[in-house]
């Protein structure tokens, strides 16, 4: 029988979905206060995974546990992978504390991902609240990359108050480039505020939008994405043009343990990105 | 006098609160109705203060605050070109509970309440179609606000991010 170390030597390596991969954390930057970005990079260059716009890793914090966490980085910068963290349980708290140079385990990418290469030639609507651009941030990137592929990219970001930003520089310049138009809102500020302040979905009054032709990507709390697909479908938009990323406590990653069991569909699977019309209804069943 | 009269008309007219009332309820609105300027810093309402009017916001930028002991103004939301400020001039005891605070140069139609409310008593057709877009904005704020009030990105609640 091999061990892990067998496999972590060998010239190809048999990735199981259960095994976790050793990184490094070569880079920390302090998002907002409680949220870090980590860039990780392989122990071992074969080791790196592929993924796509949307999907998640599990990320091990030896001795503590494992936590889903969607990629925040650039896909376009293959070899090195990228999540945003809040401290907020004891594994997070715990990756929080890690120190560049130290070791985690990586298993994935696993589940769906934003579905890119179809809503090619279309306007894109991203509407992020708070942690949400997180995930979001990957399909930006490529969105950007590839803005001759696409129509209209527009960004819509809610999140608590001004110093709650996440990303606050590259959203300034990406909204000074030109190269997606950004419009910000906070749930409260003070008068050193000078952008909006109200609910995401008030941003949507200041836009046209051409219904055939229009496509939206959502991520955030669940309150938020559900008010916010509501706002679009009443703006005309199709629910199968809207797509939403959705979150449940994930375990094995693997569609064994039901930990994430939604309905008929385990997010860690079928998810975490669905178009909007597969789950609708589940979004009216409180039980769920 | 008439000129004046003629340009609110016009102005109210271009607007979507007042979208699909008669020509002849807004020439009665006009009658009510002044320009107004204000330049960033200048309060269009004031908290406390008799509520006697409301504001058509024409161009620039207006927050809606309230002062609080322990984090001093905080907006509750920010409006602007063709929003609506204003309706506790509808209700008794007609006094404003919020400030409306000119972040920019702003222009506006302000419009008399008790001017309003007169010309409302006398026709009930026309403070059935006032009251009914007011309800509407009053409608959409109350949404907005339960929304804020659910607070839902404390604690960086969201999708496979933590």
């Amino acid at each position: 029988m091999q061990t892990a170390e067998h496999l972590m030597q060998a010239d190809t390596v048999p990735v199981s979905p259960m095994l976790p991969l050793p990184y490094r954390v070569s880079d920390i930057s302090e998002e907002i206060p409680g949220c870090q970005t980590l860039r990780l990079i392989p122990e071992f260059e074969k080791h790196y995974q592929k993924w796509t716009p949307g999907q998640f890793f599990m990320l091990y914090v030896f001795g503590h546990g494992e936590v889903p966490i969607s990629v925040s980085g650039n896909p376009e910068k293959p070899g090195e992978l990228t999540f945003s963290i809040m401290s907020l349980g004891s594994v997070t708290q715990a990756i929080c504390r890690l120190k560049p140079g130290d070791a985690i385990g990586l298993r994935g990418p696993f589940g769906s991902a934003w579905p890119l290469d179809k809503l090619k030639g279309q306007n894109i609507i991203l509407m992020a609240g708070g942690l949400g651009l997180a995930p979001l941030r990957p399909a930006l990137y490529h969105l950007m990359s590839n803005s001759q592929a696409y129509g209209n990219i527009q960004l819509l970001y809610g999140t608590r108050q001004p110093d709650s930003i996440i990303f606050a520089d590259e959203l300034a310049s990406w909204s000074a480039n030109r190269a997606i138009e950004v419009r910000t809102t906070v749930d409260n500020a003070g008068r050193d505020w000078s952008g909006n302040v109200g609910v995401i979905t008030d941003l949507l009054k200041d836009i046209s939008l051409n219904d055939t032709n229009t496509s939206a990507l959502i991520c955030g709390p669940e309150v938020m994405m559900r008010f916010s697909a509501y706002a679009l479908l009443d703006r005309g938009l199709a629910m199968e043009n809207i797509f939403i990323s959705m979150e449940r406590n994930m375990k094995c990653a693997v569609r064994m343990c039901g930990r994430c069991q939604y309905g008929r569909y385990f997010i860690c699977h079928d998810g975490p990105v669905f178009s909007f019309d597969r789950v609708r209804e589940l979004f009216r069943i409180r039980e769920l | 006098m008439m000129v004046n009269i003629k340009s609110i008309h016009n102005l109210l007219a271009e607007n979507d609160f007042f979208k699909g009332m008669s020509s002849e309820y807004l020439k009665t609105l006009a009658g009510c109705g002044k320009l107004a300027h204000f330049k960033g810093g200048d309060f269009l309402i004031r908290e406390g203060d008799c509520a006697n009017a409301f504001y058509l916001i024409r161009s620039g930028k207006v927050a809606i605050e309230c002062h609080t002991p322990a984090s001093g103004e905080v907006s509750i939301a920010r409006i602007g070109a063709g929003d609506i400020t204003g309706y506790s001039w509808l209700f008794p005891p007609y006094r404003n509970n919020f400030d409306s605070l000119a972040l920019s140069d702003v222009s506006a139609v302000v419009l008399n309440g008790k001017c309003l409310r007169s010309k409302a008593e006398q026709d009930h057709e026309l403070g059935y179609q006032l009251m009914k877009r007011f309800a509407q904005v009053m409608h959409d704020r109350l949404e907005a606000t339960r929304h804020q009030m659910l607070d839902v990105y404390a604690n960086g609640r969201t999708s496979n991010a933590g």
